[in-house]
């Protein structure tokens, strides 16, 4: 709900940060420390689905190494990569694997792009804690949210009348069209040139879906893992109708049975330099990855 | 606003006043004063005007971010205006259509005035006629604090309170709805309905009630037949007030509504309005774009519909002010 806001005040708390740093290296120079107090700025651009857990990141990170300073942009994954090869950025946040053609392109600038598994991001399906379904399927899902799905009412998927539910008709629950989670959720089950159905409940935050799905028997709705409370349910996901389905767990986003996930990715040059790679290394570690769980996401697998 | 209208005029006139009168201290009065004196005056005159400059400059930025869809090949006016198809982001087909979103602050707007007139003006009229000392006093500040709580407060409590009440009380399916949002600016908008006919019921002169008195009136008689009719111009701009609070307001009507592209059908549908939409988009519209442009265009028209009710309560206070 706060998001933007949020963001732009930590952006300033940022640039706060920044002053502050630079202050404090002014000082440290005119002491004659020249070595010990250098002042390092990493531009991070991509992903809009990354721009939260980046902030995070950056914050956590300013706090243990105050000379380098972290900052993030969203944009997308293609401009991520663009800034990259433009030379705009020392990382790119990606929430997809480098397409070919950017890699032609890169090639062409007698670059090697390095590629850093940093977490997974993966999508859980709720509804209310009373309803009887069990399992859904992409196809299914696709029909209730597309503009001109066909399947409106819980009785087309079989799953009769729920309980504490005042009619049968599914309630909607999405996300405000410019969020990474609408985008991704549009791109992967709605289908990318398809268009949602109007009269979804559009709610602000990954937390306000699965907070007024708990409160509305009828309501479905789509967030990240992360969001599970134990006031709903989580449905099992299947490709096609009656397929295997299978319940979205830090395990089954890993071994890429739960089909609605994906792999996070972070780019960087192909040398990058040493605080780069530091904040990198510092990401995949287990400071790192703690807050890819807090932020709502699958963190790596254990080594 | 017509109280700095009035401050105007006067400070100019006695500013043309001084520039006639000749150089040179007053005498027995000195320089300095004089100098604080006509520095006070500037600083006056700057507050009053500076509030056109800014409504002007406010309203200059707006048309400045958003009038260049207008002129753009994949915009049409008809369309912006009379399709219900708000898809901004589209992959395939962007459309902007904000017909169910000028619907849905309409009947948000509409309930919540069904809801506040009556209560308001009853609430005034109770406040005004009826009640007194202790009471009074009590109801008043009450009144005032209940305008004092801040509309995500109210959002909140559209959430936590209203949803489960309104799902449990009327069946229905969603508690985030017409219903929900117009409630909350109900009770948001009373405040200044019962403030400000509280203050038009007052000004109608004593006499006017010992003369109801006088001619063997009940009480009720001399609010319905002298009362009221006598302070109808205060109290319709109490009205028209309350109307521009709820056009506006954002914060709650997005957390209470539902927010969801819909003609409604039913006060148990959700809505999504205009001021919500701006609120829920603008922050991740990449500047300059279309969806950016359209947002600011929604601001232009929400700009025209205050403006609209503003000037029509300004009217009609100044026609209360004539004819009192």
């Amino acid at each position: 709900m706060t998001t933007p806001l949020s963001r732009k005040l930590s952006g300033l708390f940022c640039a706060a940060l920044l002053c502050l740093a630079v202050s404090a290296c002014g000082k440290k120079k005119a002491s004659g420390n020249s070595s010990a107090g250098e002042h390092q700025s990493i531009q991070n651009i991509g992903s809009d689905t990354m721009v939260n857990l980046a902030q995070a990141w950056a914050e956590a990170y300013a706090k243990l190494v105050p000379t380098v300073s972290v900052e993030v942009s969203g944009g997308g994954s293609g401009v991520g990569i663009a800034a990259l090869l433009n030379g705009t950025a020392d990382v790119a946040n990606c929430s997809r694997k480098m397409e070919p053609e950017e890699l032609k392109r890169a090639k062409a600038k007698g670059e090697d792009p390095q590629e850093f598994l940093v977490g997974y991001d993966g999508l859980a399906i709720y509804v209310h804690k009373s309803n009887p379904l069990d399992q859904i399927s992409l196809e299914e899902l696709s029909e209730i949210y597309r503009e001109g799905g066909p399947v409106d009412h819980w009785a087309q998927l079989g799953a009769g009348t729920i309980p504490g539910a005042k009619s049968d008709k599914i309630i909607r629950v999405s996300r405000q069209n410019n969020s990474g989670t609408f985008h991704y959720f549009r791109e992967l089950v709605v289908g990318s040139h398809a268009d949602f159905k109007a009269g979804s409940l559009d709610m602000n935050g990954s937390k306000d879906v699965v907070e007024l799905v708990a409160k509305t028997p009828g309501a479905i709705g789509y967030s990240g893992l992360g969001y599970a409370t134990p006031d709903v349910k989580i449905l099992k996901v299947s490709q096609k109708k009656g397929g295997p389905a299978v319940l979205p767990s830090i395990a089954t986003v890993h071994d890429k049975s739960y089909p609605i996930s994906r792999p996070l990715y972070m780019y960087t040059p192909s040398t990058p330099p040493p605080f780069v790679k530091r904040y990198i290394d510092w990401i995949v570690s287990d400071a790192g990855q703690k807050l890819v769980v807090s932020s709502g996401y699958v963190p790596l697998p254990k080594k | 606003m017509t109280d700095s209208d009035a401050a105007i005029p006067r400070s100019t006139t006695r500013g043309k006043t001084r520039g006639v009168r000749p150089a040179g201290p007053l005498p027995g009065r000195p320089k300095w004063q004089l100098l604080v004196e006509t520095g006070f005056e500037w600083l006056i005159r700057f507050c009053g005007v500076s509030a056109i400059v800014f409504v002007f400059g406010i309203f200059f930025f707006v048309l400045r971010e958003g009038v260049g869809l207008l002129f753009s090949p994949d915009f049409s006016l008809t369309e912006f205006l009379f399709s219900t198809k708000w898809y901004p982001t589209s992959m395939s087909h962007v459309r902007y259509g904000v017909l169910a979103l000028m619907v849905g602050t309409a009947s948000v707007t509409g309930l919540s005035m069904a809801i506040a007139v009556p209560f308001g003006l009853g609430a005034a009229i109770f406040v005004s006629e009826f009640s007194s000392g202790r009471t009074k006093e009590t109801l008043k500040v009450v009144i005032e604090l209940l305008a004092a709580i801040p509309s995500v407060v109210w959002g909140f409590i559209g959430i936590t309170v209203m949803n489960p009440l309104i799902q449990e009380t009327f069946h229905v399916p969603v508690g985030l709805n017409v219903l929900n949002g117009a409630t909350l600016l109900a009770l948001m908008s009373v405040p200044i309905m019962v403030s400000i006919g509280e203050d038009a019921l007052k000004a109608v002169p004593d006499s006017y009630r010992e003369a109801a008195l006088a001619m063997g009136a009940t009480r009720w008689q001399t609010v319905y037949r002298v009362l009221v009719p006598a302070a109808r111009n205060g109290l319709l701009a109490a009205v028209l007030l309350g109307i521009g609070r709820a056009v506006g307001e954002t914060m709650a009507v997005l957390m209470a509504t539902g927010h969801a592209v819909n003609i409604p059908h039913s006060v148990f549908d959700p809505v999504r309005t205009l001021t919500a939409t701006i609120a829920a988009e603008l922050g991740e519209a990449s500047v300059g774009s279309g969806h950016y442009q359209v947002l600011f265009l929604i601001g232009i028209l929400l700009f025209s519909i205050t403006f609209v009710v503003n000037l029509a309560a300004d009217l009609v206070v100044k026609g209360a002010r004539g004819q009192g």
